[in-house]
């Protein structure tokens, strides 16, 4: 168990504190209760008054070695063991090692008579006798206001009740005095006015039909404390106080990133997912897949083997963690192995506050390092949306400061508004995906894109989410000209585009063929004229060498003829006029 | 007395009123310390036993600041405080025991 050990101011001037042990009450006191010194503990019936008084003395016991006494006006000390069993708190154990005495204080009005003069001299010897019996530091008186219903001279009784402040004060013990509220009062009778050292007020209010429990500290004498109303919780170990204002903003930002568990979300994100410790909020309609996101995103976080803790509101574990295994996500493995936890609790089981404790309370002592809260908006069911906000910060200011990444689903109602219903709490979050529905061709597909992401250079496409056996598959939509297309529009579109592009493919081909054919017939024509050419080019040359040797037969004939005529034969015989 | 003769009438009361008149009464006083008060309270128990109950009474006076235990367990919260164990019912009587008058009708020994 994971308790922040309170830490004792002790600057000097400052007044000494005892912690009380009690999660969340010594943050807002800044330490406990004063030592040494008398608290009133005031509130309605069943506000928790006698489980505050009996934490404070049983973690004192237990984790502060000061032993306590109880002395109980309204309830006999076997109630009591049975009523804190419940809580954890072994009251017969701690009794039988004198590290907790309790006296049952009974008075019964119709016994007694008043028959002069008196003191609660009997109760003194009893509370004394207590204390040595233990040795005790503290002491509880739950709730002396009985005294004031069982005796009946009020005036001796209230004067006795100072000096028995007064005496508990002079023994040094630090004590816790219940009391029942009044009408005005912080006290039915008044007890304020002795114990002015401290005094809380507990409350229980109901509010459309849920309970939810607050706590105070009016008034502490010579130190600061949280002076808002924090609602607190009485839980399976205890009270917890959810200390929210004990929170500021000063949590450091981590520079680490985490996978979302999608790797093309992350891509989407920068590359590398969300910032450790940021908080994400996943909106969208119902069935747009948010706690499939979530999902993935815890499965990531266990993955790496860290802790991560899930808070459905919807549905049971078992039916969360057989719906994401319809789309490839085993959490039962993680839930075995200890990395996930899955707590699953109907909306109005607490008031709002309550559920802010709960979650507080499991965070402390699961110490994940992604918290998964599916979804935010059903807590609004019992609370009004503007009131969610300022607990929603205190949550997220929780998880910031220790480092926790948390993601938030929200049901938005389907409305075309759906940034506008979400500022109550969008500004909060660091990372804001949104999930949309769009309905077109006789089909609706999911369509994603993260509208915000602080400090991630985070891509600004629009993705169609397509869940499947094999689990998330972010895919690119169609984006055409005039219209994004999803679902089968895409894969139609799509395939249109590659029967265009194989027939441009073909065109090209064809039209490359054809040029080259062309060419091959020009670079033939050319080849045959060349061709031409040279027998030209022949037939001249032959031409000029004819005519040559033509002139050459000429001017011989002619000497043959000349000679001839000058009585010469020719000398090979031949006869006149055949020799050609 | 006058108020006694007049329920005498009825016999039933008459005998219940008899035998109280012969119960033993077993008082236990306690006080815390011996204070001035104390000392007035034992004092003026022991007068109205003798006087009232005479021969026929316990008392034991008990100093719970001596035997703090006892305190606890027979339910002291004032001193001094006069415990009636018998007879039944049971009755406490705080106070220094000055007022006689609520003493007797509380011990039965008066009607009111």
């Amino acid at each position: 168990m994971n308790r922040p050990k309170a830490r004792l101011v002790t600057r000097p001037g400052s007044i000494r504190k005892v912690p009380t042990g009690i999660q969340g009450l010594d943050e807002i006191t800044g330490g406990g209760l004063p030592a040494g010194r008398p608290t009133l503990v005031c509130g309605g019936p069943g506000c928790g008054k006698t489980l505050l008084a009996m934490e404070f003395l049983v973690r004192g016991a237990t984790e502060f070695g000061e032993p306590g006494v109880f002395i109980a006006f309204e309830e006999s000390a076997r109630d009591l063991a049975d009523n804190v069993r419940s809580l954890g708190f072994d009251l017969d154990r701690l009794v039988s090692e004198k590290r907790i005495a309790i006296d049952y204080v009974r008075i019964e009005r119709s016994e007694i008579e008043e028959t002069g003069e008196y003191d609660l001299d009997g109760l003194f010897v009893r509370i004394e006798h207590a204390i040595d019996t233990v040795g005790a530091k503290r002491v509880v008186l739950d709730t002396v206001e009985a005294l004031f219903g069982g005796l009946p001279n009020e005036n001796i009784l209230r004067a006795e009740l100072r000096r028995l402040f007064r005496w508990l004060k002079d023994r040094g013990m630090t004590a816790v005095i219940t009391a029942e509220r009044g009408d005005g009062t912080l006290s039915r009778h008044g007890l304020e006015e002795f114990v002015a050292d401290c005094v809380v007020v507990l409350d229980h209010r109901i509010s459309e039909q849920v309970s939810t429990r607050r706590l105070r500290v009016v008034k502490y004498r010579g130190s600061l404390h949280g002076n808002n109303e924090y609602p607190f919780l009485i839980g399976a170990r205890g009270l917890s106080v959810l200390p929210v204002t004990s929170m500021g903003l000063d949590h450091k930002a981590s520079g680490r990133r985490v996978s979302s568990g999608l790797p093309r979300l992350d891509a989407m994100l920068g590359g590398k997912g969300y910032y450790r410790g940021s908080s994400i909020l996943v909106t969208g309609s119902p069935g747009t897949g948010k706690t499939s996101i979530a999902a993935a995103f815890a499965e990531a976080a266990c993955r790496r083997g860290e802790r991560c803790l899930m808070f459905v509101y919807e549905e049971s574990a078992s039916q969360i963690a057989r719906n994401m295994r319809s789309i490839g996500i085993d959490l039962e493995r993680w839930v075995d192995k200890g990395l996930l936890a899955i707590r699953a609790t109907r909306p109005t089981l607490h008031g709002l506050e309550g559920h802010l404790v709960a979650i507080h309370d499991e965070v402390q002592r699961f110490e994940p390092s992604a918290v998964v809260i599916d979804p935010i908006t059903n807590l609004t069911l019992v609370r009004n949306e503007w009131e969610l906000k300022p607990l929603l910060m205190r949550l997220i200011d929780f998880l910031k400061t220790r480092q926790v990444t948390a993601l938030f689903t929200s049901l938005t109602s389907g409305g075309d508004s759906l940034e506008e219903s979400q500022v109550g709490v969008s500004s909060l979050m660091d990372a804001w995906l949104l999930l949309r529905n769009i309905e077109s061709n006789g089909e609706r597909n999911r369509t994603f894109y993260v509208l915000k992401a602080r400090g991630l250079a985070h891509s600004n496409q629009v993705s169609e989410f397509v869940l499947s056996d094999k689990g998330i598959d972010l895919v690119e939509p169609y984006l055409g000209a005039d219209q994004v297309l999803t679902g089968t529009a895409r894969v139609v579109q799509e395939a249109h585009d590659r029967a265009a592009a194989a027939r441009r493919a073909q065109d090209h081909e064809a039209a490359v063929l054809q040029l080259t054919g062309r060419r091959k017939a020009i670079a033939a024509q050319l080849a045959a004229l060349e061709a031409e050419l040279d027998v030209e080019d022949r037939k001249l040359a032959a031409m000029v060498r004819e005519a040559a040797a033509q002139r050459k037969a000429a001017a011989g004939d002619r000497r043959a003829v000349a000679d001839l005529r000058h009585g010469k034969r020719p000398s090979n015989g031949r006869k006149e006029g055949k020799g050609r | 007395m006058v108020k006694a003769a007049r329920s005498g009438a009825k016999t039933g009361l008459e005998k219940a009123a008899r035998e109280r008149a012969q119960a033993r009464y077993v008082l236990r006083l306690y006080v815390a310390g011996l204070t001035p008060r104390s000392t007035r309270a034992i004092q003026n128990i022991r007068a109205i036993c003798e006087e009232h109950l005479a021969g026929r009474y316990e008392l034991e006076v008990v100093d719970i600041y001596q035997q703090p235990t006892l305190a606890e367990g027979e339910q002291i919260i004032a001193a001094p405080t006069l415990v009636k164990r018998l007879p039944l019912p049971l009755r406490r009587f705080i106070g220094d025991m000055s007022n006689t008058d609520r003493i007797l009708v509380g011990l039965d020994l008066r009607k009111v």
